[in-house]
């Protein structure tokens, strides 16, 4: 009954068929999708339709997960998380293990999307984020473990999904499941209790992470700490109001937070720098764009120099050569 | 279902003991007497899993009805956290199911149960894991070769208490570090709801090679109890002034 904590982890070999003991329903093991706290992953195929199915010794968490997956398939309108399909217990010669399966969403991580893409998708991605963010706060849950790894994007047209809901808590009580960089108390700048500003929170995080894809390591912690950071960094000039605001908790709901964001993206930012009716973003990715083509033309010219560079070098040689020579002659 | 108080001893250590009552024996004890002991063994930088005895680390929490994790100092914070987390479920998980088997009968327990009807009782247990009271008796390994990792330790408690802060059930902590100077055990932190700022730094006590970690909890158990009738004792007598007055 009380046993302790041994490797959660169940290894099912590719090719491997699982099928339920309740339901009846087989599937056919194609390859790992990923692997975490609470068990594994894998892509799967069922009657011709490709599904994920998460597979753990661990019965009570994976039991506590279905729960948020099926409570977040109620939230009305929005799919947030993906969606839940069923949960069922596979019999094998080793014991019992069980498994659930959800809707497989195909897509990029975050910061992979964005390796390709301009400045500007990021911003459309945040908010995009924090409207699904404010229809699960409104609904009465956090998501917890927000952090890019954790999202995905999918589409065309692309579209922010969330991948891993194991860390989704009811509002008001502790978040069970967090990733240390992006937790308020792991900066001390907060407690775990679940409420939309500890989600809002790890959003400004996401945004830090952006403009240091490394991440940094905790020194002396608080704010000190990060506003340095922010201030030091030249992406974040433009999210400084709105980082100091997040970090000071002061952002009561996600739609405040969105509506800040979608201040700076459109009208204000446009009016300050360039004369393109577009807007900063785009104003600079254009630029980018320019400088890159220019960039090329300069490859080449500096190639055509080189060239003229060795004849001289070679006639230069040739004509030491021939001094030498002659002296030599004369002796 | 009375919820009452959880109780747990986290032990954290990176060795094995050499002196006095065997940890695993008292461990079971501890189980008896309803207090769970999570353990968790600290490896070195150099060192790899399963070089060290750490072996004793899986035996007393398996004895003592909790949870161990051998890991680095680096993954201490998360991994105090989880045990702890961990080692509540598993104790709120083995009450249920012993009123699961009282009501349906035949060694029924929430594994055997249908998925649907799982994860309603999984909601219960939720729901307790995050109201009950808890009550955590820290136990720090000081001997020499813990030096090193012992303000990692500190900020690892000091997270924990975050995290249980969040909750809505109440929390006491108390940390003893072992071997002490005249006791086996000596008192760092009395019970107290939270872990903001530590008083007492772990001092640095150079001690020779030896490890009581079974004395050491021995005497833990008998913190618990102690300061229950202390407690009763305390309630009663309030009650009596209060009766005198009115």
């Amino acid at each position: 009954m009380m046993n302790t904590s041994k490797n959660q982890e169940v290894n099912v070999p590719i090719g491997s068929i699982i099928s339920g003991k309740w339901n009846q329903k087989q599937y056919l093991i194609l390859r790992e999708l990923g692997s975490g706290a609470t068990g594994t992953v894998y892509l799967a195929k069922y009657d011709q339709s490709k599904v994920a199915v998460k597979v753990s010794r661990d019965t009570l968490s994976i039991t506590s997960e279905v729960n948020v997956l099926k409570h977040l398939s109620k939230v009305q309108g929005k799919t947030l998380g993906p969606s839940f399909i069923e949960m069922d217990d596979w019999v094998t010669s080793s014991g019992t293990v069980p498994f659930y399966v959800m809707e497989y969403v195909q897509g990029e991580s975050l910061f992979v999307f964005m390796r390709q893409r301009k400045d500007e998708w990021f911003g459309i991605l945040l908010l995009q984020l924090l409207g699904d963010l404010a229809e699960l706060h409104n609904a009465g849950w956090v998501f917890g473990d927000l952090k890019p790894d954790n999202l995905l994007i999918s589409g065309p047209p692309p579209k922010i999904r969330w991948l891993d809901v194991g860390g989704t808590t009811m509002v008001g009580r502790a978040v069970k499941e967090y990733t240390e960089f992006f937790d308020r108390g792991f900066w001390g700048m907060g407690s775990r209790r679940a409420e939309p500003s500890y989600d809002l929170f790890a959003v400004g995080m996401i945004i830090m992470n952006y403009a240091y894809p490394k991440r940094f390591d905790k020194k002396e912690g608080g704010w000190t700490q990060l506003k340095k950071l922010i201030d030091r960094n030249r992406i974040l000039g433009k999210y400084r109001p709105i980082l100091y605001k997040v970090f000071h908790g002061q952002y009561q709901n996600a739609i405040d937070m969105r509506q800040d964001l979608l201040e700076l993206y459109s009208g204000k930012s446009a009016a300050k720098t360039t004369n393109t009716p577009t807007g900063k973003p785009a104003a600079q990715a254009y630029q980018q764009s320019q400088s890159g083509r220019a960039g090329r033309t300069q490859q080449k010219k500096i190639k055509k120099r080189r060239h003229f560079m060795e004849t001289v070098l070679i006639f230069i040689f040739l004509f030491v050569f021939y001094v030498v020579y002659l002296m030599g002659q004369t002796l | 279902m009375n919820k009452g108080t959880l109780r747990q001893i986290l032990l954290i250590t990176d060795g094995c003991s050499n002196h006095g009552e065997d940890p695993v024996a008292i461990a079971a004890l501890a189980r008896e007497k309803g207090i769970a002991i999570n353990v968790i063994g600290i490896l070195s930088q150099n060192e790899a899993y399963g070089e060290h005895g750490l072996k004793e680390v899986e035996d007393i929490a398996m004895s003592g009805g909790g949870v161990s994790q051998i890991v680095y100092a680096t993954q201490l914070a998360q991994t105090v956290k989880m045990v702890t987390q961990k080692a509540m479920t598993q104790t709120i998980h083995g009450m249920i199911n012993k009123e699961l088997t009282q009501i349906l009968g035949d060694e029924q327990q929430m594994e055997d149960l249908p998925p649907e009807k799982r994860g309603q009782v999984m909601e219960v247990v939720d729901e307790i894991g995050e109201t009950v009271n808890l009550e955590v008796l820290i136990l720090v390994d000081i001997s020499a070769s813990m030096d090193d990792k012992l303000p990692t330790v500190q900020e690892s408690l000091i997270d924990l208490s975050i995290s249980l802060n969040s909750r809505t059930g109440n929390n006491q902590f108390s940390i003893y570090a072992f071997p002490g100077k005249k006791q086996s055990i000596e008192k760092l932190q009395d019970w107290t709801p939270q872990l903001d700022t530590l008083a007492k730094t772990f001092k640095k006590i150079s001690t020779g090679g030896i490890t009581p970690t079974g004395p050491a909890l021995k005497e833990a158990l008998g913190l618990f109890s102690d300061k229950r009738s202390k407690r009763k004792l305390l309630g009663d007598y309030d009650e009596y002034v209060e009766e005198s007055g009115s």
